[in-house]
């Protein structure tokens, strides 16, 4: 395939001087390199989700046309594609989000820990695949730290030492720990809409889960806010399995170990992000990257 | 200037001066019967009208004391009743009521809110003064309950509706069952404006007799037994007016200042602790 037409930051895997710029740019950012660490068993080629040969009906709308994917455990994996091809639809199967709105068909089957988990209990699943989405969405009527142990509080766990610990832990691993530590019990509405989203992804991180779905989760925030989100991926990514929805190809580019492009509800190409981005085997998903369309 | 202009003028002035005298209209029978009760039951109001029991016609020193603390008593009674089965119901409707059940469930409700207060009152007599072969306080409860109900759950259904989606989707991404999410993260948001319309169907259930006249019947007497018939302010304000005694006119006169002074001065407190910001289904 071509080379010459591909943007320069869309190869690769996450290049960490790139993203050291970004962070040394920002005056608030602590100053932390962010590495990608490879485990020594090499996790990555362990599939922890497998989607196999899903379809999704709004109604009499086919959305989701036949969809076969094999998600690797500890890896970003993002979902790229122009708008209304289904990214979203397919990341909210994940976690049966579409329960919650109603009206849509699903068959196929969607395999994690052994289990289709489109016929096992919804509740559980959701402790175990979290998800973040594109609006933050601190709950209103409670502080930050209620809001961080919500998940837990609200399913039986009451110990207060425990609460305050799980509080602590997440906050620092979210990244926002330094900047609210002296006001947990201020109302979460009064955070930034940056310092929001984070916070909204301590509470995912809360309930301790092996996935982390993340609905475009910096869309909505500035690009220092964006950047400090991509460095928490990196952070995470060692110890969590995280899929990514994004319209914004240099951060999949930047993000993420693998890559999956969508259009009108299929799955083109699924593959090593540097692959995707350098190599790929579909004229669909050249003509997407190179700006053709989308 | 054209005379087309001065037209347009003349007809801006006059519908602005029409909406001006409605609204001076309006203001004129409420201005009225203020105006008059103050005039009429300040001569009889009094320390001891308020610490007072009852006197016979004839004796001075005539009070409204069981009849306040009576209708403190069957209002509590009746909020007891009305306000988890209205809050629920109320939550039901928003949340899950988007079929033929919920759509029934709403238009008795309307329907409830339009019935004349004395249909609900001679209801609650068959329901509870019937079987209980006596009048009494709970049978009055019962009767203000069916009365603050409707007020109650349609509230609580627009306020729940009011809650952004992405608050409930929050709470079920991160493992919390649905129910619990309606019941603990909803409601929560959606309190301050709940409470506001529990005050104010509150207010609305002080001031009415027809529902309590033949259930709560009325008494002269201390009496504190929820099984026996209780006194309340508006039923001492009937009576009294219905009598030929010119000095049981002037309490109920007083009376009617009491109430009119006791539903503003809640009103007030009500705006006040809200800060006006939260509209509830009035």
């Amino acid at each position: 395939m071509e080379q010459n037409n591909i943007p320069k930051d869309s190869t690769a895997a996450a290049k960490p001087a790139d993203t050291a710029a970004i962070t040394a740019a920002s005056s608030s950012a602590p100053a932390v390199v962010p590495i990608q660490i490879q485990s020594k068993h090499d996790k990555m080629s362990t599939t922890i989700i497998e989607v196999k040969d899903l379809n999704i009906y709004f109604g009499a709308t086919h959305a989701i046309k036949g969809v076969n994917m094999a998600i690797k455990q500890n890896s970003v994996t993002s979902i790229i594609g122009p708008s209304g091809c289904g990214k979203s639809t397919l990341l909210r199967t994940l976690n049966r989000m579409h329960e919650i709105s109603g009206g849509v068909t699903i068959t196929g089957s969607v395999i994690y820990e052994g289990n289709d988990i489109l016929t096992t209990d919804a509740t559980e699943l959701r402790k175990r695949i979290g998800m973040v989405f594109q609006k933050p969405n601190p709950f209103p009527s409670m502080s930050i730290q209620e809001n961080v142990v919500a998940g837990l509080r609200y399913t039986g766990v009451h110990s207060s030492s425990f609460l305050r610990e799980t509080t602590e832990k997440c906050l620092i691993k979210a990244g926002l720990w330094e900047e609210v530590h002296d006001r947990l019990k201020e109302p979460a509405i009064k955070l930034s809409g940056g310092q929001q989203q984070r916070l909204c992804i301590a509470r995912a991180l809360a309930v301790n889960p092996d996935v982390l779905l993340m609905d475009e989760p910096a869309s909505a925030l500035d690009p220092i806010s964006t950047a400090k989100i991509e460095e928490l991926i990196f952070e995470l990514q060692p110890n969590y399995t995280i899929v990514i929805v994004t319209h914004n190809m240099q951060q999949a580019a930047r993000v993420s170990s693998e890559t999956a492009f969508m259009y009108l509800g299929q799955l083109i190409e699924f593959g090593k992000t540097k692959d995707v981005f350098s190599n790929p085997k579909h004229k669909q998903t050249e003509s997407y990257i190179t700006g053709r369309f989308g | 200037m054209k005379p087309y202009t001065r037209y347009r003028y003349a007809k801006n002035w006059t519908a602005l001066a029409l909406c001006c005298v409605s609204g001076l209209i309006v203001l004129v029978p409420l201005g009225y019967i203020l105006m008059y009760t103050v005039i009429h039951g300040l001569s009889a109001l009094n320390l001891s009208f308020f610490t007072n029991l009852p006197k016979p016609v004839g004796e001075t020193g005539g009070g409204i004391a069981n009849a306040l603390v009576g209708t403190l008593v069957m209002l509590l009674l009746s909020g007891v009743i009305a306000i988890p089965i209205g809050v629920l119901s109320g939550i039901y409707l928003a949340e899950f009521g988007n079929n033929t059940f919920g759509n029934v469930i709403r238009f008795m409700t309307d329907v409830m809110n339009g019935l004349p207060s004395i249909i609900i009152g001679v209801f609650a007599y068959t329901l509870v003064v019937i079987p209980m072969k006596r009048f009494s306080a709970i049978a009055g409860a019962v009767a203000l309950s069916i009365l603050m109900l409707p007020i109650i759950i349609r509230a609580t259904e627009e306020l729940v509706k009011l809650v952004p989606g992405h608050i409930r989707e929050g709470g079920v991404a991160i493992g919390i069952p649905r129910w619990k999410v309606s019941l603990r993260i909803i409601l929560r948001t959606a309190m301050p404006g709940i409470i506001t319309a529990i005050m104010l169907s509150v207010a609305r259930a002080a001031g009415e007799t027809a529902p309590l006249l033949f259930t709560a019947l009325g008494n002269r007497f201390w009496q504190a037994r929820l099984d026996q018939p209780m006194a309340a302010v508006s039923l001492q304000i009937y009576e009294y007016a219905k009598a030929p005694y010119e000095d049981w006119h002037a309490q109920a006169w007083a009376a009617s200042l009491v109430v009119i002074m006791m539903i503003l001065v809640f009103k007030i407190i009500i705006r006040i602790v809200t800060k006006g910001e939260v509209k509830a289904a009035t």
